[in-house]
């Protein structure tokens, strides 16, 4: 086996390591970018090589960043007092698709699990601490998840900030834009129905 | 090899890309793992969460492989999500199942009483602390850890007790407990089966019941007590 296939062989058992993508499927998408090595593989390399070299965790949020702040740490006009507490980052982006929350975010880097063994200390529950003191922040919203993990991590958040003076809410839980009663599992239901507002 | 029966979903753990493992505490068959396919996907979650009551297909080409089972959801318990304190309970029972219970090994009464239990919690009811406390006692009594509170261990008398012995787990009679009284551990009348119980009695109940789950951890696997139940406990001594 000559050094190029090695290389090959290596990058498929990367490539295999995706998620979404088997051995089988490592295989094709590495052909392909064997095949398209001008127009995709080159560009493709260039842009992780300089994304692994760059980007690091925000020390105010946890967001990916480039520098030491993420650019929505960065942004005076972001500095509404209101930050909203997420699990990981691609609940950031989710959250900043929606293009409605103007504040600030807090990362925790994943929920408080009995089981898996991930405590308080695990999560950056204590940087968020003293970003409420520092930042002047007036509300706190929890965006976590409606799971057992989720929100034993939201009241247990609630519980930490209950002498800061600072508001705690959390999203509300119900029927989704589209939602049909008839398709709706039981819990979303209750949740729905517990959670009615006047109309 | 196959069965059907409903079960509580103890615990959830992503199994590949697509596919989890699940345990479930069942009437007949006790704790219990096995794999669903598609676990992992995006409209299982809402069905595959701790506390909920599922209707259970498991099947296996041999006894003691781990098997794949077929869900469908019974009751979500989904109410509980929004109690902090029966969220910790939730917690303290599933994680005191699964270090606790032996694999594939039928305990129908504590079944039924964490069936009870969690049923209580969703309701919202008042007094689930006093039946957790009761809960962990019947934990232990399946589990040969039981406590024998009918009569005192020195005196032999059915008056008067108000503590247990942390060796033998036996009650102890203010009398009988003479210069000792300092080291044994708090006997609540609620442990009695004399309710209703204050938030004091209950955590002191939980104080005694929680020495000798530390023990049955301990023998077991040489684990301390679980930290979901430790976080309950915090949680009922704020309220007194």
């Amino acid at each position: 086996m000559t050094q190029a296939d090695r290389d090959i062989e290596r990058l498929i058992e990367l490539m295999a390591r995706l998620p979404g993508l088997g051995p089988r499927s490592a295989r094709r998408a590495a052909l392909h970018l064997i095949k398209k090595r001008g127009q995709v593989m080159a560009p493709l390399a260039e842009v992780m090589g300089r994304v692994a070299a760059t980007v690091r965790d925000c020390a105010a949020c946890g967001n990916l960043a480039t520098g030491d702040l993420c650019d929505i740490c960065r942004d005076p006009a972001r500095a509404t007092g209101e930050i909203c507490v997420v699990e990981d980052v691609a609940d950031l982006w989710a959250l900043e698709r929606g293009q409605v929350f103007r504040g600030r975010y807090h990362v925790l880097g994943g929920t408080l699990s009995a089981l898996d063994g991930i405590g308080p200390e695990d999560l950056r529950i204590p940087v968020l601490i003293r970003r409420i003191a520092d930042e002047g922040v007036r509300e706190v919203i929890l965006a976590l998840g409606a799971t057992v993990d989720g929100q034993t991590t939201a009241h247990y958040i609630a519980e930490a900030l209950a002498e800061a003076a600072v508001e705690v809410s959390t999203l509300a839980q119900g029927v989704p834009v589209g939602g049909e009663l008839d398709y709706l599992d039981e819990g979303t239901i209750s949740a729905a129905l517990r959670a009615r507002r006047r109309v | 090899m196959d069965w059907r029966e409903e079960g509580i979903l103890l615990a959830v753990r992503p199994h590949g890309e697509h596919a989890a493992i699940i345990e479930v505490f069942t009437r007949d068959h006790g704790r219990h793992a096995g794999v669903v396919r598609g676990g992992a996907a995006r409209r299982m979650a809402p069905i595959l969460q701790p506390g909920a009551e599922l209707d259970l297909a498991w099947r296996a080409r041999l006894e003691d492989h781990i098997g794949t089972f077929e869900v469908e959801p019974v009751r979500s318990r989904s109410a509980i999500l929004s109690d902090a304190d029966a969220l910790a309970g939730l917690g303290a029972v599933c994680a005191l199942v699964i270090r606790s219970l032996p694999e594939r090994d039928p305990h129908p009464q504590l079944h039924a009483a964490t069936r009870a239990l969690l049923d209580a919690m969703a309701a919202g009811a008042g007094d689930w602390p006093l039946a957790y406390l009761r809960w962990e006692l019947g934990l232990l009594e399946d589990l040969g850890y039981g406590l024998d509170l009918s009569a005192c261990a020195v005196t032999g008398s059915a008056e008067g007790l108000c503590y247990v012995s942390p060796r033998t787990g036996r009650a102890v009679s203010r009398a009988g407990a003479g210069d000792w009284a300092d080291r044994l551990l708090p006997l609540p009348p609620c442990l009695l089966g004399q309710g209703p119980a204050t938030a004091e009695e209950i955590v002191a109940g939980l104080t005694t019941t929680g020495h000798f789950l530390a023990r049955l951890a301990a023998d077991l696997a040489d684990r301390p007590l679980p930290e979901a139940r430790n976080r309950l406990v915090a949680r009922l001594s704020r309220r007194i």
